[in-house]
C-alpha cells in the first residue's frame, strides 16, 4: 500500500487520528481509491484549499468510523471522507 | 436621457455571505424564477445608486471554480462568460469574499479575471474580519489584483455604502472596450498554480491572527463531538416540531377566528342561496382552512433559514454523512432531506447540491416521504380532533409526540427505502465523496432571515390564492350539483356528482377504514396536501351546514372512529398526494418513469401502511 520506507513521516491524511497536525506534502489521487476520476479528486481537492504546504489539523471525526473527518486547512475547515483523505499526503 | 439598467452579477464561494450582500442592496425588490430549461433558481434584484444608476443584479449559484461540474456552477460560468441563454452580459461581475477567509476567493477570482469581465472585488464580514484581527491591506490588495478591492458589512445599515460609490464611479466608466475572454478550463497544474499565487497575494496584502475563531471551536467541541453532537441534532429536531405544533396555536386561532367572523359576516349580509353558499362554504371556509397554516409554515422556514445562516446545516451534513451512508446516502442529502420538511419541491430542487447522479435520484425518490409543511394542515386537524391535549411523563404534550412520531416514521420510511434502492437497484455502488466547508459560525441576521421567510410566505399565499383556490371552487362545485330535488330529506351532498366520484372510488378504501367522504377529499388532495382539509370542511359543511364548517375537527370526531383517522394519518405520510411535487421530479430527473415509480412506490406504502394501521386499530378495539 503505501511506501514508507524512505520517508518514514509521510502518510496519508485518511490515516492520520484526531489532534493531528501537519503540512501537505504532496496529493496522489490516484491511490485514494474514490470515486472520482483523478484529475477531479485533485482539481477539487486544490479549490478546498489543500495544496502542498498547507498546515493541516484533525479537528472532529465521525461517530461510525471514525468517519467523516473535519480538517482544519490553514484558516478554514473543510469536512472530508477518509477515502478521499487518502489522496492528502502529510508529514 | 437616462442611462441604460445596469446589470450586475454576483459571484463568490459558498459562505462567502454572497445573499446577504444581495439582500441588503435590494431589500425586498426581488424576483425568484428559474434559468430557462433548467431548475436553478435565478434570483434577480434591483436597487438604485446615489447618482441615479438603476441597477439589475443577479445572485449566481456558489461556486468554488469556472468548471462547472454541477448544472448550478454552470449557471454560474455560462452567465459569467456571456453563454448562459436569454441572458444578458453582465456590465461589471462582482467577486464577493468573506474577508476571513481569503484563499479559496482569490483564487477563484484570478480565474474569473480570466474571463475579461469588468470586476469589483467586494470583502464582505469585514467586520467580523477586524474584529479578529485580521488586518487587509485593501490598496495594495487591488493593486496586486488589478481589480478595484471595497469592503462591506452587508448586515449593517450603510455597509454598502462603499460598494454602490464605486459601482457609480466604475459604470461611469465602462467604455466600449473590447473585453478579451481568454478563460478556458483549468488544468490541474495551472490550478494549483494559480492557488499558490493566491496564497502569495494574500501573504503580501493580508496578516493573519495566529488564533482561529474561539467560538467556532467552542461550539464545534460540543456540536461536532461523535456523541453529544448527535444528541444535540435530535434535541434541536424535537424543539422545532413542538414549537412548530405548540407556538402557532395562538396566531392560528386568531386566523381561524377571523376567517369565521368573515364567513358569518357574508352569511349575515346576502340572502341565502348559491351565491351565499359558493362564497362562504367555497371560498372563505375553503381558503382560510389553508390560510390558517401560515403561521406554521412560517415558523419552520424560520427554523430552517436560521440553522442554515447560523452555520449549522453543514454540522449536520457532517454528522449525518456516515449514518445516512449506511443507508446509502449521501452527508450532502441531508440539507435537501431537511429542506423537504418545509416542502419536497426546494428539498428536491437542491439535490442539485449532490453531485454524484446515483446518489442525487436516491434522495430525489425519498425526498417526498420527509414530512413537509403540507402535510401539517391534515395531521393537526386529525390529532387535534382524536387525540387528547395532555401530558405524559409530566412535561412532553402528547399531541406534540404523536406528531414528532408521524414526522419521525417518516425519516425512518425514507431511510429503509433508500436502503432498499441501494441493495436492489443500484449495484457496484462506490460512494461518492463528501467534501464540504465547514463556515465559521455567525449570527443569523433578522433582515435575511426575514427576507427569506417573507419569500416563502409569498409562494403559499400565492398557491393559496391561485391553485388551492381553483381546486376549492371545482370542490365546492362537485359537492353542490347536481342540487337536490325538491322535498328531498337526505343531506344535500348525497346527491352531488362529488358523492358519486366518492363512493365510486369507496369500495377501494373501505379496506383501510375510508367513508366516501374522505375519498372525495382526497381527490382535489392530490393538487396540494393541504387542500384535503379544505375539502373535507366544505364536503362536511354542506353536508352538516354552517355549524359544521366552524368545527371540521368535532365534526371529524363524531363521524370518524379513531381506528379511521389513524389510517387517514398513516396514510399521510406515505401517498403520493402532491401533483406539483411528481412534476418536479419529472422535470428534474428528466423522465417519466422516475415519476412514475416515485408515485406507484408511495401509493403502495400507503395503502399497506393504511391497511395495517387500520386493522391492527381496530382489533385493539378503536373500530
Amino acid at each position: 500500500m503505501t511506501d514508507t520506507t524512505d520517508t518514514r513521516s509521510h502518510m496519508p491524511l485518511g490515516l492520520a487520528q484526531r489532534g493531528y497536525t501537519g503540512v501537505i506534502q504532496h496529493l496522489a489521487a490516484k491511490e485514494a481509491g474514490s470515486a472520482l476520476s483523478e484529475v477531479e479528486l485533485e482539481s477539487r481537492l486544490i479549490e478546498l484549499g489543500f495544496v502542498e504546504g498547507a498546515r493541516v489539523e484533525i479537528l472532529h471525526e465521525g461517530l461510525v468510523g471514525r468517519d467523516p473527518i473535519a480538517v482544519r486547512v490553514d484558516n478554514i475547515t473543510i469536512a472530508v471522507r477518509r477515502r478521499e483523505a487518502m489522496a492528502i499526503i502529510v508529514a | 436621457m437616462e442611462a441604460p439598467l445596469l446589470h450586475l452579477a454576483l459571484v463568490g464561494t459558498p459562505n462567502s455571505g454572497k445573499t446577504s450582500l444581495f439582500n441588503a442592496l435590494t431589500g425586498s425588490r426581488q424576483k425568484v424564477a428559474n434559468y430557462p430549461g433548467v431548475t436553478v433558481e435565478r434570483k434577480e434584484g434591483f436597487f438604485v445608486t446615489p447618482l441615479g444608476r438603476q441597477v439589475s443584479v443577479v445572485d449566481l449559484p456558489g461556486t468554488y471554480s469556472l468548471r462547472g461540474r454541477s448544472p448550478d456552477e454552470e449557471i454560474t460560468r455560462d452567465f459569467v462568460l456571456g453563454k448562459a441563454s436569454g441572458e444578458i452580459v453582465p456590465d461589471i461581475v462582482l467577486c464577493v469574499a468573506d474577508s476571513t477567509n481569503l484563499r479559496l476567493t482569490i483564487r477563484l477570482l484570478l480565474e474569473l479575471k480570466r474571463t475579461g469581465r469588468p470586476m469589483i472585488l467586494v470583502l464582505n464580514m469585514f467586520d467580523i474580519a477586524s474584529r479578529r484581527g485580521i488586518d487587509v491591506d485593501v490598496e495594495r490588495l487591488a493593486k496586486e489584483l488589478d481589480v478595484p478591492v471595497v469592503t462591506s458589512i452587508a448586515v449593517r445599515k450603510g455597509g454598502t455604502a462603499d460598494l454602490l460609490k464605486l459601482t457609480d464611479e466604475i459604470s461611469a466608466k465602462l467604455a466600449a472596450e473590447p473585453q478579451d475572454n481568454s478563460w478556458r478550463a483549468l488544468t490541474v497544474s495551472e490550478l494549483r498554480a494559480t492557488q499558490r499565487e493566491a496564497d502569495r497575494i494574500i501573504a503580501d496584502c493580508v496578516s493573519l491572527p495566529a488564533r482561529p475563531d474561539t467560538w467556532t471551536a467552542r461550539i464545534d467541541a460540543v456540536v461536532l463531538h461523535p456523541v453529544g453532537g448527535l444528541i444535540v441534532l435530535a434535541l434541536i429536531l424535537f424543539v422545532m416540531f413542538q414549537a412548530v405544533f405548540a407556538w402557532a396555536q395562538p396566531a392560528m386561532e386568531l386566523l381561524k377566528s377571523g376567517f369565521d367572523s368573515l364567513g358569518e359576516l357574508v352569511h349575515a349580509t346576502l340572502p341565502d342561496g348559491l351565491l351565499q353558499s359558493f362564497l362562504q362554504n367555497g371560498v372563505i371556509s375553503g381558503v382560510g382552512s389553508v390560510i390558517v397554516f401560515l403561521p406554521q409554515i412560517i415558523l419552520i422556514f424560520l427554523f430552517i433559514l436560521l440553522l442554515e445562516d447560523f452555520g449549522y446545516m453543514a454540522r449536520a451534513a457532517f454528522l449525518m454523512d456516515r449514518i445516512m451512508g449506511g443507508a446509502g446516502l449521501h452527508g450532502r442529502a441531508f440539507i435537501p432531506l431537511l429542506s423537504s420538511f418545509a416542502c419536497a419541491i426546494p428539498g428536491i430542487m437542491a439535490t442539485r447540491v449532490i453531485d454524484d447522479k446515483r446518489d442525487r435520484l436516491t434522495t430525489i425518490l425519498i425526498a417526498p416521504l420527509m414530512t413537509c409543511s403540507a402535510r401539517i394542515p391534515v395531521y393537526t386537524l386529525i390529532i387535534s380532533a382524536f387525540i387528547p391535549a395532555k401530558d405524559v411523563w409530566g412535561f412532553v404534550n402528547l399531541q406534540g409526540l404523536v406528531m414528532f412520531g408521524l414526522y419521525t416514521t417518516g425519516i425512518v420510511s425514507a431511510l429503509a427505502v433508500s436502503f432498499v434502492i441501494k441493495f436492489f437497484m443500484i449495484r457496484d455502488y462506490a460512494p461518492a465523496p463528501f467534501m464540504l466547508e465547514l463556515p465559521d459560525y455567525k449570527l443569523p441576521r433578522l433582515k435575511s432571515v426575514a427576507i427569506g421567510i417573507f419569500t416563502r410566505a409569498k409562494m403559499f399565499l400565492y398557491r393559496a390564492g391561485t391553485t388551492i383556490f381553483s381546486m376549492m371552487v371545482l370542490i365546492w362545485f362537485l359537492a353542490s350539483f347536481p342540487q337536490p330535488p325538491a322535498g328531498a330529506t337526505e343531506p344535500a351532498i348525497d346527491f352531488s356528482l362529488a358523492a358519486m366520484i366518492g363512493k365510486a372510488l369507496a369500495p377501494l378504501l373501505a379496506p383501510v377504514g375510508f367513508n366516501w367522504q374522505i375519498a372525495v377529499a382526497l381527490i382535489p388532495g392530490m393538487a396540494a396536501r393541504e387542500v384535503a382539509v379544505a375539502a373535507l370542511g366544505t364536503v362536511y359543511a354542506i353536508e352538516g351546514g354552517k355549524e359544521a364548517a366552524e368545527q371540521i375537527g368535532q365534526v371529524l370526531a363524531t363521524k370518524w372512529s379513531l381506528a379511521t383517522a389513524l389510517s387517514m394519518l398513516a396514510w399521510y405520510i406515505f401517498a403520493p398526494q402532491c401533483a406539483s411535487t411528481l412534476a418536479v421530479i419529472r422535470r428534474e430527473t428528466g423522465s417519466w418513469a422516475w415519476m412514475g415509480v416515485t408515485f406507484a412506490y408511495m401509493l403502495v406504502l400507503a395503502y399497506a401502511a393504511s391497511l395495517v394501521t387500520y386493522n391492527v386499530a381496530v382489533a385493539l378495539g378503536a373500530g
